[in-house]
């Protein structure tokens, strides 16, 4: 049994993807199953109940919880308006010195606890609406939960990601895969677009691609510390994609100067001028997710999708690629998968795999430091 | 199957980044560890099934052994009673995120304290302490509790009798924040109410049916004592009940853990892994009746327990650092301790763009392993800080109860300490565990050993130790089963003692000396050693071999008797041997500049043996 599952990340000319859109709660679905629907369309929405204030009646009166009901102007479940009168007290022969409690929100009055004295004051719901995100059709609903859409598309997935979905046209705006993002080419023809750089983007080059009004780049690598620079912050937990820096970025290789995989580039450079759905949100622990460009196809592009990848099952002949040093990035096919544990450069005792690099050369590798590549 | 019956067992632990299996035999009268194996933990895209690496983990076994161990008729462990496959197959988890919670208390340093033990000690991430008095508007904490999403809330507050009116509040603030678990849209979440139980109905009319509402007994039923048992073992229910059923693949993993008895199939839990290295090592502390610590470092968090006196009782305390780890946490290491305490521990000069671009590759492709030495020695410094913080946030939370009154004699007088006073005490540390990849895996033992010193600066007389191949999740979930099996493989094949390490501690006069040891070597001869200050070194002394000793230290030291005091007693040798550290505690202290640490650390580096000799090139040199 000579095999192992390997994490990979996917790079598929023709894929059929499913897009699971759910909301946050329960809600209404608004489409059917087989509608045909674009990314912009909203397919659910739903109302997140009203943030919560928490008066203490009691304690303002001045006066023992248990007495509060008869004070009470309203009954729980009712509307109130911002400084509308909630409770009053009885002051001196229910005319004089009357301590009044009023409402600081326009929304419910829900609860009262004659324990604590305490009052919840909700305000309105929050209307929230999901589109989606991608051109397709609706292969599930998922009865006031939300759809899952199903698109015929190229589908590249990057390793790390910040800002969240964006749409846009694709525009490769470097000659080569190991070439920088130079300044000069974010000209005002890039606002709006999706730019496909090379190895690498500078800070300061990527700031000029916010001020242009790009929606996303997707590029090589980028150095940590200007991560750091256009966060504010250095990132702790790799949870990404609320970020607000208005554009998403994806980097299909990683932290530094690294020529994009010759696959992803010649890809994302034949589908130039497509719509493309981006999300930079990146999740590196539990349910890990991965940013992506989902690259709807048109109907006269639909090809047949290959059946014959095997998710994560590595084998003989595998293509796979190095994914840390000292062949970080080469590219090659697996000779071997010897099952007894190898001595490394480290000294440590490893499973190992043995491949043959497609410029020349073999290599012995640890199992956990290439990922599969779909050729 | 009767206990004695089984033969073969079956253990794995599915980490957060790898799946770990071992197989564990009844050989010539004894059970033995027989092989390991392991796999990346497939809970992630494209697999999203946690039962792959757990096949895939097995499957190496299988590879190895030569024998069949998976089930040929449908995907799952070959577990029989007529002697194919195992007898027994256990499992323990910390992937999927482990088990997160927040924990509600009335008052934080006391009952909300009180309930975080509880959580912890049930080995889950406490990810929020909600309290009355923890400065934050209900509102706040409202939005707080919906943005985390735990999986559980336990609340606790009020000592049996008392006020209820606090405890009925975070009850109100639970049920206005209505939280959805973070996993299946559909259940409710389950809240443990652990408080005082005159304000049970109180409580439960305030949740109604917004949640799944289990009630259990008072955690802090008086001031002065804590139950945490039954809150922890509710815990533990509903983790398996509720979280782990929900995560990608468990509902079938758990179906395949169990054993035959009598013909009859019976399923053993899945236990989360710290709640299963916990229990080994308080068995440990119990067994021996020694103070103990133990630190597991993963890939997403670092958990640290220990078992030391509070009142002449063992206390045994764990706490997790939720985000310190080697893999997915890494990052958040650097963002803790700072870069310039990761470097510190580099014995090579490196640029910083460099060092933080390595780190974040490693972040976002965490199953990854350095190949190279240099990458080697990058990771054990990471490690060292993630180490290092995670016993600083374990001193804060292993104290003693806060807000109980204490007698005092007038023989206190002159040894006051305060109620809420850290247990940990490193001069009165016996035995220190290290487990997890980067400590049981690293190429030589003696980079183990190095670690542990750096970071948690034992004091005096120390013996350090690890855990061989990472096996101590599995053997705490197999006690649970087999504590015989679990018993021998531990003190045969998983605790890999160091040796000992001795520390003076105390005021340090640069360049002086700061302690003598006077040995009986086993072979009858004497020997003096000096622990000079900024010095290491390292005798050789093998496992098992004692000497008996003196250690003198210099006026004001410390070396476990009192300052000044000599100490007198059995050191212990192991796999590195005995280490002498002269770098000095209360304050340990690198050298500022940068010149003078680099060559510090690669004295010390060369004392012990830690690297190979061409660690000294790397960098550009000295």
């Amino acid at each position: 049994m000579a095999f192992a599952y390997t994490p990979g990340l996917r790079v598929a000319a023709v894929a059929d993807i499913l897009k699971t859109r759910r909301l946050p709660l329960k809600g209404q679905v608004l489409v059917k199953k087989g509608d045909i629907v674009s990314a912009d369309t909203v397919v659910a929405r739903t109302e997140l109940p009203g943030n919560v204030k928490m008066l203490n009646i009691a304690n303002i009166l001045g006066v023992p919880s248990q007495d509060i009901y008869e004070l009470l102007h309203v009954k729980e479940g009712d509307p109130i308006e911002e400084k509308g009168v909630l409770a009053q007290s009885k002051g001196l022969f229910g005319r004089f010195f009357r301590n009044t409690v009023r409402s600081p929100i326009t929304g419910f009055f829900e609860t009262f606890n004659e324990i604590t004295g305490q009052a919840v004051l909700r305000e309105p719901p929050i209307p929230v609406q999901i589109d989606a995100y991608v051109n397709g059709t609706v292969d599930e609903v998922l009865p006031e939960e939300g759809v899952v859409i199903s698109t015929h598309c190229t589908f590249v997935q990057g390793i790390f990601g910040i800002g969240g979905e964006v749409r846009g046209e694709l525009r490769t705006i470097v000659d080569s895969p190991d070439q920088e993002v130079m300044p000069d080419r974010i000209t005002p023809e890039c606002a709006g677009k999706i730019l496909v750089g090379g190895s690498y983007i500078s800070n300061a080059t990527l700031r000029r691609a916010i001020a242009q009004g790009v929606r996303a780049v997707v590029v090589g690598g980028f150095d940590d510390k200007d991560l750091k620079d256009l966060l504010g912050y250095d990132l702790g937990v790799a949870i990404t994609g609320h970020e607000k820096k208005g554009i998403t970025l994806i980097l299909t290789e990683g932290f530094g100067r690294m020529t994009m995989a010759h696959g992803t580039f010649d890809l994302l450079k034949s589908r130039e001028g497509m719509m493309a759905s981006v999300n930079g949100a990146t999740q590196i622990r539990a349910g890990v997710m991965r940013p992506e460009v989902v690259i709807p196809l048109p109907a006269s592009m639909i090809e047949k999708v290959d059946q014959t990848h095997q998710a994560g099952a590595m084998d003989l002949g595998s293509f796979i690629r190095c994914i840390r040093a000292p062949h970080f990035g080469k590219l090659g096919k697996v000779t071997a998968l010897p099952p007894e544990l190898k001595v490394v450069d480290s000294e440590a005792k490893v499973r190992v795999l043995e491949v043959e690099f497609e410029e020349g050369g073999r290599a012995i590798v640890p199992r956990a430091n290439v990922e599969l590549i779909e050729k | 199957m009767a206990a004695r019956e089984i033969k073969s067992i079956l253990a794995t632990d599915c980490g957060s980044t790898t799946t770990k299996s071992i197989l564990i035999e009844w050989r010539d009268g004894r059970y033995r560890l027989i092989r390991r194996g392991e796999a990346p933990t497939t809970v992630e895209a494209p697999a999203e099934d946690v039962t792959k690496g757990v096949l895939n983990a097995v499957g190496e076994i299988e590879d190895l052994e030569g024998r069949q161990f998976l089930n040929d008729e449908k995907d799952g462990v070959l577990v029989s009673e007529d002697g194919r496959g195992v007898d027994v197959y256990c499992s323990t988890s910390s992937a999927g995120g482990g088990l997160q919670m927040t924990v509600a208390g009335v008052v934080k340093s006391m009952t909300g304290e009180s309930a975080q033990r509880a959580a912890l000690g049930a080995g889950a991430i406490v990810m929020d302490v909600v309290a009355s008095n923890d400065g934050r508007l209900p509102h706040e904490k409202v939005a707080d509790i919906r943005r985390l999403r735990p999986d559980m809330i336990l609340l606790s507050g009020g000592i049996d009798g008392g006020t209820m009116d606090h405890v009925v509040e975070l009850a109100e603030i639970i049920r206005a924040a209505d939280p959805k678990p973070r996993f299946g849209v559909g259940y409710k979440l389950p809240v443990i109410y652990a408080g005082n139980k005159d304000a049970r109905k109180a409580v439960a009319d305030q949740l109604g049916e917004t949640v799944e509402l289990k009630i259990v007994d008072n955690l802090r039923p008086v001031l002065e004592r804590e139950n945490l048992s039954p809150a922890r073992d509710t815990i533990h229910e509903l983790f398996m009940e509720h979280v782990m059923a929900q995560a990608p693949g468990y509902a079938k993993l758990m179906e395949w853990t169990g054993l035959y008895e009598n013909g009859k199939w019976r399923n053993v839990p899945i236990m989360p892994t710290p709640g299963a290295v916990g229990k080994l090592i308080e068995t440990v502390a119990g067994q021996l009746n020694i103070h103990v610590m133990g630190v597991d470092i993963g890939g997403a968090t670092t958990d640290v327990f220990s078992v030391f006196d509070s009142e002449g009782q063992p206390v045994f305390n764990r706490t997790v650092s939720a985000n310190l780890g080697m893999s997915y946490s890494v990052s958040n290491v650097l963002a803790s301790a700072g870069m310039e305490n990761v470097m510190r521990w580099v014995p090579f000069h490196m640029d910083e763009a460099d060092l933080r671009n390595r780190i974040r590759n490693k972040m976002i492709r965490p199953t990854t392993i350095p190949q190279e030495l240099e990458e080697l020695i990058i990771e054990q410094a990471i490690a060292r800080e993630a180490l290092r913080l995670a016993l600083v946030q374990h001193r804060e939370l292993a104290v003693g109860l806060k807000g109980v009154a204490q007698e005092r004699t007038i023989g206190d007088a002159f040894d006051q300490s305060s109620s809420g006073a850290t247990l940990v005490d490193m001069m009165a540390l016996d035995l220190l565990i290290g487990s997890g990849g980067v400590l049981s895996h690293a190429p030589r033992r003696c980079q183990t050993a190095h670690m542990l010193i750096d970071s948690f600066l034992p004091e005096g007389v120390t013996m350090l130790a690890v855990d061989s191949i990472f096996m101590m999740p599995h053997l705490g979930v197999l006690s649970e089963v087999h504590p015989q099996a679990a018993t021998e493989v531990f003190d045969n094949d998983c605790l890999i003692k160091l040796g000992h390490c001795v520390a003076p501690a105390g005021p340090v006069k640069r360049g002086g000396p700061l302690a003598e040891v006077r040995m009986t070597m086993p072979d009858g001869s004497t020997r003096t050693e000096g622990i000079n200050s900024g010095v290491m070194k390292l005798i050789p002394l093998g496992t098992g071999e004692k000497v008996s000793a003196e250690i003198v230290p210099a006026k004001g030291l410390d070396v476990g008797e009192g300052p000044g005091r000599t100490w007198t007693g059995t050191l212990e040798g192991g796999v590195v041997g005995l280490v002498l550290d002269g770098r000095g505690r209360r304050p340990f202290n690198l050298p500022e500049d940068d010149v003078k640490r680099v060559e510090k650390l690669q004295e010390w580096s060369a004392a012990l043996n830690t690297y190979p000799e061409r660690f000294l090139s790397l960098g550009g040199g000295r």
